[in-house]
């Protein structure tokens, strides 16, 4: 029971991210390796602001803007100097490194003492039955209000040219907007979702860690990819409940593979080789054909 | 008033496959005219239209549009006020969004692209009815994506797509080659009741030398990035299909084939 409810949490936790990387990776059809350092850079303002006592729910604006500066960051690189996408990426994950450390103040950080989203005047204040499950609840909510937001996102006009830009540049050209631009604002807001995922999981977890991130790029694409296959068995969910719905899953699978006897040393080829698996059963192989005529 | 002043457009430059396209190209083309463009492959026609939306940067020459100087005015800018249709069908719609979407986000086009919805279900019978006009039963698939229609049937669409909104210029690339004979019949129709309706002045490229010479005020025949033939208003009457055929033949055989 406590397993099952543990993968919930962290599937929430990680759906928030895959949310993002589901902005990136799927509508702008973006490899965006900043989110290995944009995850760290919320864990990091987090625990800046959560020691220094402000409250909990400050950090989640907070983190919602790091983020956005950090996606921006590589849009800008990518779109005004023209570097490519992997490389705007990668430039901006390394030189976060070091602000992530900087803004946390050492590579560790703990929290133990202090007041979260989790554990606070609040949640104990709930009767005892309920408080094991306010976590999971307070997870849920915030994941149901992301993914209202983001679907309400994606049928207002701005949402429209972003699809638009991922699918066809040449035609947002021709609606004269600016594609570049669109790109900055995709990167920015699927960033800001990023960061949003780590200040909560740094709460959830209460440390902050510099390596946390490590890897996050390929979680989210994983949770991505089971969404989305999900999605071809059932047409009528949403692709953002379907990203939901995959993050949770992969994070079932991989808690499953642990308790099954799975050693963690083996943990990260068994993902990679399960990737691997599913991207070529999904026939997400080849990237989307990008046309020069 | 549109004018293109000694353009000069090097592809490649710098490298051993160098070619200069346009050396010292100059075109006008006066408010309200439709004017039709035809010549070989490669003869620098799709070139020609880039070069006037900005899709493609030259090495030196003006772009004036009513007098000003638009040379350095941005691809997305230039938009504004031009409707295009591509050679190629599937750059002017979006593969993954329905038909009533992609007409949604056109009809926005020259608003700001902020937080409103971007789909206003009351003009669904609106769109209907511009779809209905092009005889290809699109009225009845709004919810389909567009991404399983066929070529035709998308260049039909991007036509709509591209005047939906008010415009001064139209750019049209080859934009029947795709469709059926039947279809290219009322697609061509339909556009020369739009560019009349409209007032926009028009440039259309065509491999459809009947077309050229029944739709439009003047036609132009490239080669080798230079207009070789050039006939407008009255004159323009008098061309036939023959006439264009005849200079083909010309050409084709000056250049030894
Ligand atoms: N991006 C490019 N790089 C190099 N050469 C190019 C480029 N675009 C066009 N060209 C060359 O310029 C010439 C004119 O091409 P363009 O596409 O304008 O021809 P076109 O008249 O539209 O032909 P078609 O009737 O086949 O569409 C061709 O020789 C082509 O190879
Ligand atoms: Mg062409």
């Amino acid at each position: 029971m406590s397993l099952l409810l543990s993968v919930l949490e962290q599937g929430l936790i990680y759906a928030i991210l895959a949310l993002g990387v589901y902005i990136t990776f799927k509508i702008l059809d973006f490899p965006d390796m900043t989110v290995d350092s944009s995850f760290p850079l919320g864990a990091a303002v987090t625990a800046l602001m959560i020691q220094g006592g402000l409250s909990p729910l400050l950090t989640l604006p907070a983190s919602l803007l790091a983020g956005a500066v950090a996606g921006a960051l590589t849009g800008v690189i990518h779109v005004r100097f023209h570097v490519r996408d992997l490389l705007a990426g990668i430039i901006v994950m390394t030189g976060l490194y070091s602000v992530n450390l900087h803004v946390a103040g050492r590579a560790n950080v703990q929290l133990f003492s202090f007041d979260t989203l989790f554990k606070n005047a609040f949640v104990s204040a709930l009767p005892a039955a309920v408080q094991p499950y306010a976590p999971v609840l307070i997870l849920a909510l915030i994941v149901l209000a992301v993914k209202l937001l983001m679907d309400a996102y994606l049928a207002t006009r701005s949402g429209f040219l972003l699809r638009a830009t991922g699918d066809n540049e040449t035609l947002v050209a021709t609606l004269a907007k600016d594609a570049g631009r669109v790109k900055i604002l995709g990167l920015s807001l699927a960033n800001a979702l990023v960061a949003l995922s780590g200040c909560i999981m740094c709460q959830y977890q209460r440390y902050f860690d510099i390596s946390m991130g490590t890897g996050t790029l390929v979680l989210a694409v994983a949770s991505v990819i089971v969404g989305t296959q999900l999605l071809r068995g059932m047409r009528f969910l949403r692709a953002t409940t379907a990203v939901v719905l995959g993050s949770i899953l992969y994070k079932g699978c991989v808690a499953l593979a642990l308790s099954l006897g799975l050693s963690p040393f083996d943990l990260k080829l068994v993902t990679a080789a399960l990737l691997l698996i599913i991207i070529i059963a999904g026939g997400h192989s080849r990237r989307r054909g990008k046309r020069h005529a | 008033m549109l004018e293109l002043k000694n353009i000069v457009k090097i592809y490649q430059g710098g490298t051993v496959n160098e070619t200069c396209l346009f050396d010292g190209f100059s075109l006008s083309i006066p408010e309200n005219q439709f004017v039709c463009v035809v010549g070989s492959n490669g003869s620098g026609k799709t070139s020609l239209l880039n070069i006037i939306c900005g899709s493609v940067p030259i090495d030196e020459g003006q772009i004036l549009v009513g007098g000003e100087n638009i040379t350095r005015m941005p691809e997305h800018r230039r938009h504004e006020r031009i409707g295009r249709v591509y050679q190629d069908p599937a750059r002017g719609t979006c593969p993954s969004m329905t038909i009533l979407e992609n007409m949604s986000m056109a009809d926005n086009k020259g608003k700001p692209f902020n937080l409103l919805p971007c789909v206003n279900r009351k003009k669904t019978e609106e769109y209907r009815a511009m779809l209905a006009q092009l005889g290809l039963g699109l009225e009845d698939k709004m919810g389909v994506r567009v991404g399983n229609l066929s070529g035709g049937q998308r260049q039909a669409m991007a036509l709509l797509m591209s005047t939906m909104t008010p415009i001064e210029f139209l750019i049209l690339d080859e934009h029947t080659a795709a469709l059926d004979p039947k279809t290219a019949e009322i697609i061509m129709q339909l556009t020369g009741r739009i560019v009349a309706q409209k007032k926009l002045t028009t440039i259309m490229v065509t491999h459809n030398l009947r077309y050229a010479v029944e739709y439009g005020d003047r036609v132009l025949m490239m080669h080798q990035g230079k207009t070789v033939f050039d006939r407008a208003g009255e004159e323009k009457r008098g061309v036939t299909t023959e006439t264009l055929l005849g200079l083909f033949n010309e050409i084709s055989v000056e250049c030894g084939n």
